[in-house]
């Protein structure tokens, strides 16, 4: 009789779950500041372009 | 409470550093200092802004080109030691996110040129992310032994871009530009392609010391040295420059031939052969395009200092 093949789990274990919320963290805080950035480009560039 | 999320089996979504890794960063190291020495010696002022603004599309744009190379050769990348650790071939990342993002990037630096710039650098921009993305690593790269010849030109549009930034038109200094690093192109490549060229041959890429061999890649890289010293001359023939920047590239020029001719006339030793002047040609190539840009900007410089533009 073989022994039964032990699957990985689908569930994510608390380790990963963990790392998966951070890193999601992560990449939302660079996207925020990547927008912040555009926003205060376009405003320089709109105040250089209106020579004000 | 919330329920577990399902995940595959030690799959984690792609960190924002593995974006910023696709962006090939070193790479646009020497992209943002050739535009930005182009933006430099150009004659003609721009406001800081949009200075700051016009290189920052170049960068971006580089970035999202690069991450389209990416995208597309994550199979080859996987197949060379080089490569295999990047983001898309070491599984970090799904090839769609790569896609996408490539493509995010190319669009809104076009746009941001336009809208800030002008149109001449947004459409030379749109150009030369095609170029890369499309005619170097679709078409050529896979195709051809010429690859690096041709597809050169995607790296030779930076210091064009920035010097028609504070320009708006073309003349034959930005032209030059482009055409110094269209030449400068074969041989930095070709250097590294002798020393991983197993690498190449292995995923079937055919760069020229793979199909042409050894010699003929030695001989190639020579000849395009020898081409490259007059032509860096050029902008000080030409009057678009002066003698800051003539006699550095002259010195340097000369160190570069003299690289090329170390490894253009000789031979591999054996399977031993630890191809020291074939990666000494490639670590002074780049810091022979760094201080030849330097020097067109110390110029220009010295020129504006001394009163004289």
């Amino acid at each position: 009789m073989t022994e039964p093949v032990e699957t990985p789990p689908l569930v994510a274990t608390p380790d990963i779950e963990a790392n998966r919320k951070r890193i999601i963290a992560a990449r939302n805080r660079a996207t925020a500041w990547v927008l912040v950035g555009f926003v205060v480009l376009f405003f320089a560039i709109t105040i250089v372009k209106m020579k004000i | 409470m919330t329920a577990p999320h399902l995940l595959a089996p030690d799959r984690l979504p792609a960190e924002w550093r593995d974006f910023f890794a696709l962006t090939k960063p070193r790479v646009m190291t020497l992209v943002i200092f050739t535009g930005l020495c182009g933006l430099l010696a150009a004659p003609g002022h721009i406001h800081p802004v949009l200075g700051f603004v016009a290189i920052l599309c170049i960068a971006v744009g580089a970035g999202g080109a690069a991450a389209l190379n990416q995208w597309w050769e994550a199979d080859i990348d996987a197949g060379m030691k080089r490569t295999q650790k990047r983001p898309l071939p070491s599984g970090k990342m799904e090839r769609t996110s790569a896609r996408d993002f490539g493509v995010a990037l190319s669009a809104a630096s076009v746009i941001v040129m336009g809208l800030a710039i002008n149109a001449l650098c947004a459409v030379i921009l749109a150009v030369s992310i095609v170029y890369y993305a499309l005619v170097y690593t679709v078409w050529l790269k896979p195709r051809t032994p010429l690859n690096i010849v041709i597809g050169g030109g995607a790296g030779a549009f930076p210091p064009m871009i920035g010097w028609l930034a504070v320009t708006g038109h073309i003349t034959l200094m930005p032209v030059v530009l482009f055409l110094i690093i269209f030449m400068w192109t074969p041989p930095h490549f070709w250097a590294l392609a002798l020393f991983v060229q197993t690498d190449y041959a292995k995923v079937g890429i055919p760069m020229l010391p793979v199909v042409a061999g050894e010699r003929a890649t030695r001989r190639q890289i020579l000849g395009y040295s020898v081409l490259l010293l007059p032509l860096t001359l050029v902008p000080w023939w030409i009057g678009g420059t002066g003698v800051i920047y003539g006699v550095a590239a002259t010195v340097l020029s000369i160190g570069f031939l003299a690289l090329a001719m170390r490894v253009g006339l000789r031979a591999r030793t054996g399977d031993d052969d630890r191809m020291k002047p074939e990666k000494q040609l490639f670590a002074y190539s780049i810091l022979y395009l760094f201080a030849l840009f330097a020097a067109l900007v110390a110029d220009r410089w010295a020129l504006i200092l001394g009163g004289h533009a």
